[in-house]
C-alpha cells in the first residue's frame, strides 16, 4: 500500500510548527501505524533527513503513550483503538492521512509530534490515590466489595491517560479523564473516607492547568481507546456538588 | 484590601463558581428555570386560541397580581442574565483552550444542536430584545399596543392578531422558535447529565424527552404565528 502523509513538524515548543508531505510506499497492510511511521522514519534517516518524532511504548494498546491526531480522530478511524493497535488495512491504499499532535494548550508540543502531557500527572498527584496503612498485604477478601461496584469500579480505572479525551474534545476539556480517575476510586470502599477532598483538589488541579469545560458532546467517549462512558463525569459533577457545600 | 480578597477567594459560592464545573452546574440551573418559563409561558399563550375574551382576562389577571409578576420577572432576568454570561465565559475558557487549531477535526457523535448552543443561544438573545419591545413594552409598532378591548383592559388578542399580520414579525417569531427547538434538543437532557443525573436507563429517556421537548415547544410557539398567517385566529 502507499500513502501520502501530510505530517506536523516542530522542531521544538518555542518554533514554530508546518506541515511537511511524505510518500510512504511499500507499505504492508498488516503493519500497524507505528510501524508504518517507522518505515518511514528509516526513509527519511537514509536520506539524511531528520526522522518524525512521535510517542510509544507497549505496543499492544495499554500504556498510553502513543497518541496522534489522524485525519482529525484521535488514534485514527475506529472505536476503542489507540494508533500501536491500529492498522493500515483500515485506510484506502493511495489515501492521503494527515497526522498531527494532540492539540491543547495544556499539552504543549515538545517536538514534532509528542506533546507534554504531565498534566494528567500533576492531576492525578492532587488527589488521584488512596492513603493506606502501609505494611503487609491485607487478606485477600477482608474488604466485601459488591460485583455491580468492582464492575464499574474497573470500567473508570481502564483510562491508561492517553489524552484522546482533551485532544477531540472541541472544548479540550479534561473531564473524562479527570472523571474516571476520580470515579474509580469513588466506587470502592479505600476510596471513601478521602472521596470528597479527592474530587475537590482534582478538579482545581484540572481547571489550574487550563483545560476547557464539558459541553456533554460526548466526543471523548468517541474516540476514548478504553471506551470509558461519560457517566463517570455525571458521577464526578454529583461529587463536585457534594464537596463544594 | 487583602483580609476582603482573602474572604472573597475562600467564599464558598465564589470558589463553586470560580470552577469549570461550578460554572457548567449554574449553566443547568438557569436552564432548567429558562426551560420552566418557556413552558408556562407556552401555556399562558395557548389561550389565546379559547378567544379575545379568556385571553385578555388571563393578560388583566397577571396585571392585577403586580407583586408575584415582578418577583418572577426579577427571577428570570437574574437567571437570563447567570445564564448568558456564564455561557460566554465557558466559550472564551473553551476557545483558549485548544492552544493551536487542528488542520483536520472530525466530529463523531457531536449532534448539530449541541455544537452550535452559543450561536442558537445568541439568535434566542435578540429574539427576546425584540420580542419584549414588540409585545410588551410596544416600542415596535407601538399603534397595536395598549388598545382598548371595551371592557377597560388590554387588548392584547388584537395586538398579537395585528402585530403578526403586518410586517415581518410573524416570520422572525417562527425561525426564531425554531432556534429555541434547536437549543432544547441538547439542553434538556444536557442539563441532567451535568448536575449529575445519569442512569443508563433514564438517560435515553431523558434524550428521547429533549427531542420531545423541543418539537412541542417550538412546535407550539410556531402555531400561533401560523394561525394568524392563515386566518384560522382573527
Amino acid at each position: 500500500m502507499d500513502f501520502t502523509l501530510q505530517v506536523w513538524r516542530q522542531d521544538s515548543p518555542d518554533k514554530e510548527g508546518r506541515f511537511e508531505v511524505y510518500r510512504a510506499t511499500n507499505i504492508s497492510s498488516d503493519m500497524s501505524f507505528i510501524e508504518m511511521l517507522d518505515s518511514l522514519n528509516i526513509e527519511l534517516e537514509q536520506k539524511g533527513d531528520t526522522p518524525v518524532s512521535y510517542e510509544c511504548d507497549c505496543l499492544e494498546g495499554i500504556c498510553g503513550t502513543c497518541s496522534l491526531m489522524i485525519n482529525g480522530r484521535a488514534h485514527g478511524p475506529g472505536a476503542c483503538t489507540t494508533t500501536c493497535q491500529l492498522h493500515m488495512r483500515s485506510f484506502q491504499d493511495g489515501e492521503t492521512i494527515v497526522i498531527e499532535p494532540f492539540r491543547a494548550k495544556s499539552f504543549p508540543v515538545i517536538k514534532d509530534l509528542i506533546v507534554n502531557r504531565s498534566a494528567f500527572d500533576r492531576i492525578i498527584q492532587a488527589g488521584g490515590f488512596v492513603t493506606v496503612r502501609t505494611g503487609s498485604a491485607p487478606d485477600g477478601n477482608a474488604i466485601p466489595i459488591s460485583k455491580i461496584d468492582a464492575d464499574l469500579a474497573m470500567d473508570a480505572a481502564q483510562c491508561i491517560g492517553c489524552g484522546a479525551c482533551v485532544a477531540s474534545c472541541k472544548n479540550s476539556s479534561a473531564m473524562l479523564f479527570t472523571a474516571a480517575k476520580v470515579s474509580h476510586l469513588s466506587y470502592i470502599p479505600q476510596g471513601q473516607p478521602e472521596r470528597m477532598e479527592r474530587a475537590k483538589k482534582m478538579i482545581e488541579q484540572m481547571d489550574e492547568e487550563g483545560f476547557g469545560a464539558c459541553t456533554n458532546q460526548a466526543e471523548c467517549e468517541a474516540v476514548c481507546p478504553k471506551g470509558i462512558s461519560i457517566k463517570f463525569i455525571a458521577r464526578m459533577n454529583r461529587d463536585f456538588i457534594r464537596s463544594s457545600f | 484590601m487583602i483580609l476582603l480578597q482573602q474572604m472573597l477567594i475562600n467564599n464558598p459560592i465564589i470558589k463553586f463558581y470560580n470552577s469549570s464545573i461550578g460554572k457548567k452546574i449554574v449553566m443547568a440551573v438557569t436552564g432548567l428555570m429558562l426551560i420552566g418559563f418557556v413552558v408556562v409561558h407556552l401555556l399562558g399563550n395557548f389561550q389565546i386560541f379559547l378567544g379575545a375574551e379568556k385571553f385578555n382576562a388571563y393578560a388583566a389577571f397577571l396585571k392585577s397580581i403586580p407583586g408575584p409578576l415582578w418577583a418572577a420577572r426579577i427571577i428570570l432576568l437574574t437567571a437570563f442574565i447567570l445564564h448568558f454570561t456564564t455561557a460566554f465565559i465557558l466559550s472564551l475558557n473553551n476557545k483558549a483552550a485548544r492552544g493551536g487549531s487542528y488542520k483536520n477535526m472530525a466530529t463523531v457523535q457531536a449532534d448539530f444542536a449541541s455544537r452550535y448552543m452559543l450561536e442558537s443561544g445568541v439568535v434566542i438573545f435578540i429574539f427576546i430584545i425584540i420580542h419584549l419591545l414588540h409585545f410588551t413594552l410596544g416600542a415596535i409598532q407601538p399603534e397595536f399596543h395598549d388598545l382598548d378591548d371595551g371592557f377597560m383592559r388590554d387588548d392584547v388578542y388584537r395586538n398579537v392578531i395585528l402585530g403578526f399580520s403586518n410586517g415581518p414579525y410573524a416570520y422572525i417569531y417562527i425561525v426564531a422558535m425554531l432556534f429555541v427547538g434547536l437549543h432544547l434538543k441538547h439542553a434538556f437532557w444536557s442539563m441532567f447529565q451535568t448536575i449529575g443525573v445519569y442512569s443508563p436507563a433514564l438517560t435515553p429517556l431523558l434524550k428521547k424527552l429533549s427531542v420531545f421537548t423541543a418539537v412541542a415547544v417550538a412546535a407550539g410557539y410556531i402555531s400561533i404565528p401560523l394561525s394568524v398567517i392563515f386566518g384560522i385566529l382573527k
